[in-house]
């Protein structure tokens, strides 16, 4: 039973990052239809924002708990400011092109991020220090670490004030607007391209959230965590329905649990086959994914 | 009466395809204008190209004695002018309530807004009825009034209507045209009609224009339109 619940637990906090990063893909595809293959390097240059900012302010002394709180803030700001000038240089003047052209883009910014940190940083694996404040966990700590449980405590907040925003705020229901109908959002007088800048800038942050605090979980960063990441948020995000936010939260919750067992009770070797698997029947009985829209087809 | 809108000699292209040639025509305040002509003439084109969607390649966009010509969108309906489009696109999934506040978007007067959200509850009370209902569910005439009450809400001067008629039964056309004359004598909104139905259209227009093939043919009163041999053989199917 223990055993059981330690996985269950692994499981959500693997669920946990994949949300944040896979909000991000599926906001962006809502609004514009791109799967923004550059989204799991926002998330890696935030760990590397996070990193440096630990680094400075731990030398200067400040304590734990705030360098952890600025070390997240700071990541934050500069991946938002990532995501929103990739959206300008590489995808926006491709607006109104044929699909596949902003997705080569998209990959293309995705190569160059990656090889642009590795050139600024190093090819190495960093070490990253454990941020997140240690503590005993009352009742549970037997099987879930303080970091486990603050990492699932963020993502949970995150993605309520997420769906608060998107529900309730002018910005969140014009971000719904747009990605119903963006021509009668502009017949609405909503500005669309602002609506698509902090769609990225929104998606960017939850990334930066996410990166920092595996980061500080594992324990070491490399130029190359985006892509494995980014993947496996993708893949969460196809699951519970690309485009759909409540989707993206369902598919990362499902994809960290089956890897998580997969670990757990067959062997770690199988666990991308367990998800991937996952995804392909998926695929197969529910094209839209689990929560995503059956395309209609209009006459 | 005053002109309120003017289209001088527009040219408006779909990259190299022009879709309107030298289409000059004005609205008065306070009247109802409406343009006929058949599928693919112009019509949306003539709408989209007023409402800043379009820019025209050369000619020129006057309202309110200024130029809107190449005019963002949002700054054309912040000006006043809303469009119920072809079509209709309601957002499916948020609910009529919603919808109606996305209309109004660029206010920042609750109070107004309010007040107008009941004005239009009460021309179309089947959506007060539905309030929390997505908009998605509607009936095609149901959600015909939820977008004529959705561009209510941005209060315009002068509202755009593309072919409300479209898809919808007799009897729901015939509601729509009175609450469009209504609107027109109650609130002295400004309305420029665009539809393929030429005998309603012309009923409750004061002036008309026929385009064809991108261009404007034949301009004058609605009457005279609705005598017109050449409007009777080709729109009004007589």
């Amino acid at each position: 039973m223990e055993y059981f619940l330690e996985i269950l637990f692994g499981g959500l906090t693997r669920g946990s990052i994949y949300a944040l990063i896979a909000l991000g893909y599926t906001m962006v595809y809502g609004i514009i239809e791109l799967i923004n293959f550059a989204h799991g390097e926002i998330y890696m240059i935030g760990a590397f924002t996070g990193l440096i900012i630990a680094g400075v302010l731990g030398a200067a002394g400040f304590p734990a708990a705030a360098i952890f709180v600025l070390a997240i803030l700071g990541a934050v700001l500069y991946s938002a400011a990532y995501g929103y000038t990739i959206e300008k240089i590489a995808y926006k003047p491709l607006r109104g092109a044929q699909r596949l052209s902003p997705l080569i883009s998209a990959i293309g910014m995705s190569i160059f991020l990656q090889n642009y940190v590795m050139l600024a940083q190093t090819s190495d694996f960093l070490p990253f220090p454990s941020l997140i404040p240690e503590f005993k966990v009352p009742w549970i700590g037997h099987i879930i670490s303080s970091s486990e449980l603050i990492i699932v405590v963020v993502t949970i907040l995150v993605c309520i004030g997420l769906t608060l925003f998107i529900k309730f705020t002018r910005l969140g229901k014009a971000m719904r607007a747009t990605a119903q109908n963006r021509k009668m959002a502009m017949l609405v007088g909503i500005n669309v391209n602002t609506v698509i800048s902090a769609t990225f800038v929104v998606g960017s942050s939850l990334a930066a959230v996410g990166g920092v605090l595996i980061a500080s979980h594992i324990g070491q960063i490399n130029y190359y965590i985006g892509f494995i990441a980014g993947i496996k948020a993708f893949t969460a995000a196809v699951l519970g329905g690309i485009g759909s936010v409540p989707g993206a939260m369902l598919g990362a919750l499902i994809l960290g649990q089956t890897e998580a067992f997969a670990t757990g009770y067959v062997s770690s070797d199988y666990e991308d086959v367990f998800a991937f698997a996952l995804l392909v029947l998926i695929l197969i009985f529910r094209p839209a994914g689990i929560m995503g829209k059956e395309p209609v087809q209009k006459v | 009466m005053t002109k309120m809108l003017e289209l001088k000699n527009v040219n408006t292209f779909y990259g190299n395809i022009q879709a309107l040639y030298d289409v000059s025509l004005h609205i008065d305040h306070s009247e109802i204008i409406t343009l006929i002509g058949a599928n693919g003439a112009g019509k949306s084109t003539t709408l989209m190209t007023i409402c800043g969607m379009l820019t025209p390649r050369t000619g020129d966009v006057i309202y309110e004695n200024e130029s809107i010509r190449g005019q963002s969108a949002d700054k054309v309906v912040a000006s006043g002018i809303s469009q119920v489009p072809e079509g209709r696109l309601i957002f499916p999934e948020l609910t009529i309530k919603e919808n109606l506040d996305m209309g109004a978007f660029l206010r920042t007067d609750k109070a107004g807004i309010a007040r107008d959200m009941e004005y239009c509850f009460d021309l179309f009370p089947i959506l007060a009825e539905r309030r929390n209902q997505q908009g998605g569910n509607l009936s095609g005439g149901e959600q015909q009034m939820l977008a004529i009450a959705r561009a209510l809400m941005a209060r315009p001067r002068l509202l755009l209507l593309d072919e409300p008629s479209m898809g919808l039964a007799p009897l729901v056309v015939r509601q729509i045209f009175e609450i469009i004359k209504k609107i027109n004598k109650e609130s002295g909104t400004t309305i420029f009609l665009v539809e393929q139905n030429a005998n309603l259209a012309l009923k409750i227009g004061h002036r008309g224009y026929v385009m064809e093939n991108g261009k404007i043919v034949l301009t004058d009163s609605c009457e005279t339109l609705l005598a017109n041999e050449d409007v009777k053989r080709a729109y009004l199917g007589l």
